[in-house]
C-alpha cells in the first residue's frame, strides 16, 4: 500500500527552472485513502491474515493438541458472538462479513496459555471487541489492537490463568506437565533452553507464540502480499538484533540474539499483531520508528520489569503513540512542505 | 432573616433534580475521585455516600443561614472552612465508630473537603436560597451522589468479589467456584475496573436519558 516519500528532488529543484535532461520525478504517493485500489479490501486483508496464521495454528495444534483447538475455537466463536451483539446494540448492520472479528478472535486465541480456563478467552474476546473496538466506533476507529486489549483485560482480571500452572509442556499426553515458559525460567533462574526447539515451537508458551519458524513463514506471506507493512517487522527485528547484539558484546550470556528473537511472542507480535493497519502508523518513516520502539519496549520489559514477556504491553504502548508518530513523520509532498494553517 | 427563596427552583425541584436529572456523578461528572477510588465495595460506597451527604447537608444549611453575612470576595474561603469543619467531624466519627471503614477509605474521607459537589452546591444553591431549599438540595444531591457511588460499587463488587455487601451482610451473588469453572475479575477491584464501570454506566445513563427525551 504505502510507498516511499515524495521525491525530494522534485521539491528542491523547482526554482532552478526546467532542466531538459532531468528524469521525470517519480510521483509515488504515500498515505491517504486511495479508493481506486479496489482490490485491497478489509475482507481480503483479513482473509490474508487468517491464511498467514495457518502455520501457527498448525504448529499449535501439533504441539498442544486439544488445548490449542479449544482455546482458538472458543475465542474465535466468542469474538464473533461479541461482534454480533455489540454491533446490534449500536443498530448497525452485521460486520461479520469482513472477518475482522475472526482475526481478533484468532490472535487472542493464539496468545492465551493453553490450559487457561474457558472464561479467559470468552471474557477476553468480549472485552477486546467491546472495550477495544466498539466503544471507539468500530473497526478503523480503534486506537488499540482489540485482541491485545482483550488479552490485557483478562491478564489483569485473572492473573492466576497466566501463571506457570497454565503453560502446558509440549507433548502428546493429555495430562502434560505444566511449568515455566522459557522466558519465565530465564527470569527466575537464568536457564537457557536449546535453540532449535525454541525456533520450531517445541517450547512452553501461549498457544500460538511458540514457533518462530511458523511466525516467520506467515509473516513473510503477509509482507509479500502487502497486507502487513514490511517495514514494521523489519524494523523490530533489526532493532532487537542490534540491541541484544550490543548487550551480548558487553555482557556475554548464554541468551544470544537468536534466543531473544525466537523466545516468547516477539516474532508473532511483530508480524501479526503490530502490523494491524488500523493501529499502526501510515508513513514509511513512522513505521520504522514504530517497529523499533516495539523492540526496545519488549526488551526493556523482558530485562527490567517484573513480567517475563512484554509483547502485549509493548504493542499497546506503541499503539498509544501511533497518532504522535504519524504527526511527527508527515511526508513532504511534491512541491515543498504544506504551509501551516492558522 | 428575610426569605429570598422564591427566585430559584423550589425545594422539591431541587431535591428531585439532585437524584437523577442533575445527578452529581452521571450528569455533572463531579466528585469523580471518590467515585473511582472507594467503589470496589458497597460498604465503601455507602460510607462515602453517607459521609458526603452529612457534610453536604450540614454545610448547605449553615451557609444558607449565614448567607446575608457572606462577602463576595471571601465566600469561597467561608465555604471551604465550613466544609472542612464538618468533614473533620465526619472523619473523627468514622474513626471512632467504624474503624475498619475509616482505615479502608483512608485519605478519601478527609478529601471530601475538596469534593466539588459540595462546594458547587454551596455556591449554586445554599448561598442564594433559603434554609429549606438548601436542605432539600443537599438531600437530593447527597442521595444522588450516594446512588451514583453505589451503582458503580454494585457492578464492581459483584464482578470483583462475587459478593454484594460482602463484609457487612455476607451476601454472595456469584457462588464460589473452582478456578476452572469461574473466577472473580481482579481487574474490577483495581482502578481500571473503576474507569471502565464508570464509563459504561455513564453510557447507559445517557442512552436512557436520550430515550426518555425522544419518547
Amino acid at each position: 500500500m504505502a510507498e516511499s516519500l515524495a521525491n525530494p528532488v522534485a521539491s528542491t529543484s523547482a526554482p532552478a527552472g526546467p532542466a531538459p535532461e532531468e528524469p521525470a520525478p517519480a510521483l509515488t504517493v504515500a498515505p491517504g485513502p486511495h479508493i481506486a485500489y479496489g482490490a485491497l479490501t478489509t475482507r481480503r486483508m483479513m482473509l490474508d491474515v487468517i491464511l498467514a496464521s495457518l502455520p501457527l495454528v498448525a504448529v499449535s495444534l501439533w504441539v498442544f493438541r486439544a488445548y490449542a483447538a479449544f482455546q482458538i475455537g472458543l475465542s474465535v466463536v466468542s469474538a464473533l458472538v461479541a461482534e454480533r451483539v455489540f454491533v446490534a446494540l449500536r443498530h448497525r448492520s452485521s460486520t461479520l462479513g469482513d472477518f475482522s472479528a475472526t482475526v481478533t478472535g484468532l490472535i487472542l486465541g493464539l496468545s492465551i496459555p493453553p490450559a487457561a480456563p474457558w472464561y479467559v478467552s470468552v471474557v477476553g474476546a468480549f472485552a477486546g471487541i467491546g472495550f477495544g473496538k466498539i466503544v471507539f466506533g468500530g473497526l478503523g476507529q480503534n486506537i488499540f489492537n482489540p485482541a491485545m486489549v482483550g488479552r490485557a483485560f483478562v491478564m489483569i482480571a485473572f492473573p492466576a490463568a497466566f501463571g506457570v500452572a497454565t503453560y502446558v509442556a509440549p507433548g502428546l499426553s493429555a495430562d502434560a506437565a505444566t511449568g515455566a515458559t522459557p522466558l519465565t525460567a530465564l527470569k527466575m533462574s537464568g536457564e537457557t533452553p536449546p535453540l532449535i526447539p525454541l525456533f520450531l515451537g517445541l517450547a512452553k508458551g501461549s498457544v500460538g507464540e511458540t514457533s518462530a519458524l511458523a511466525a516467520l513463514i506467515g509473516g513473510l506471506y503477509l509482507c509479500i502480499r502487502g497486507t502487513a507493512a514490511w517495514r514494521i517487522p523489519t524494523a523490530a527485528v533489526i532493532a532487537m538484533s542490534l540491541l541484544t547484539g550490543a548487550a551480548s558484546l558487553i555482557h556475554p550470556s548464554p541468551w544470544t540474539v537468536a534466543h531473544h528473537l525466537c523466545a516468547g511472542a516477539f516474532l508473532f507480535g511483530a508480524f501479526f499483531i503490530l502490523t494491524d493497519p488500523v493501529s499502526s502508523p501510515l508513513t514509511a518513516r513512522g513505521q520504522w520508528i514504530f517497529g523499533a520502539g516495539y523492540a526496545v519496549l519488549v526488551l526493556m520489559m523482558r530485562v527490567l520489569s517484573g513480567y517475563p514477556e512484554g509483547v502485549m504491553f509493548s504493542v499497546l504502548l506503541m499503539n498509544a503513540v501511533t497518532p504522535l508518530i504519524n504527526r511527527w513523520t508527515v511526508p513532504v509532498p511534491v512541491g515543498g512542505p504544506v504551509p501551516e494553517r492558522k | 432573616m428575610s426569605d429570598r427563596g422564591n427566585d430559584g427552583p423550589t425545594p422539591v425541584e431541587r431535591f428531585i433534580g439532585g437524584l437523577i436529572p442533575e445527578n452529581p456523578v452521571y450528569r455533572q461528572i463531579l466528585g469523580i475521585c471518590p467515585s473511582l477510588a472507594v467503589t470496589n465495595s458497597m460498604e465503601g460506597a455507602l460510607t462515602m455516600g453517607g459521609a458526603a451527604l452529612f457534610v453536604l447537608l450540614c454545610s448547605n444549611v449553615l451557609i444558607s443561614l449565614i448567607r446575608p453575612l457572606l462577602k463576595p470576595h471571601l465566600r469561597i474561603l467561608i465555604f471551604t472552612l465550613t466544609i472542612a469543619t464538618f468533614v473533620t467531624i465526619a472523619d473523627r466519627f468514622l474513626a471512632a465508630f467504624l474503624y475498619d471503614m475509616s482505615k479502608q477509605l483512608g485519605p478519601y474521607i478527609p478529601l471530601i473537603i475538596v469534593n466539588c459537589v459540595i462546594i458547587a452546591r454551596c455556591e449554586i444553591c445554599a448561598s442564594k436560597q433559603s434554609v429549606g431549599t438548601a436542605a432539600a438540595d443537599a438531600l437530593g444531591q447527597g442521595l444522588g451522589f450516594a446512588l451514583g457511588l453505589m451503582s458503580i460499587a454494585t457492578v464492581r463488587e459483584i464482578l470483583g468479589f462475587g459478593t454484594w455487601f460482602g463484609k457487612w451482610l455476607g451476601w454472595r451473588v456469584i457462588p464460589t467456584a473452582p478456578a476452572e469453572v469461574w473466577s472473580p475479575w481482579i481487574i474490577m477491584i483495581l482502578p481500571p475496573g473503576a474507569f471502565l464501570t464508570l464509563g459504561l454506566l455513564l453510557g447507559v445513563f445517557n442512552i436512557l436519558t436520550a430515550r426518555r427525551k425522544s419518547a
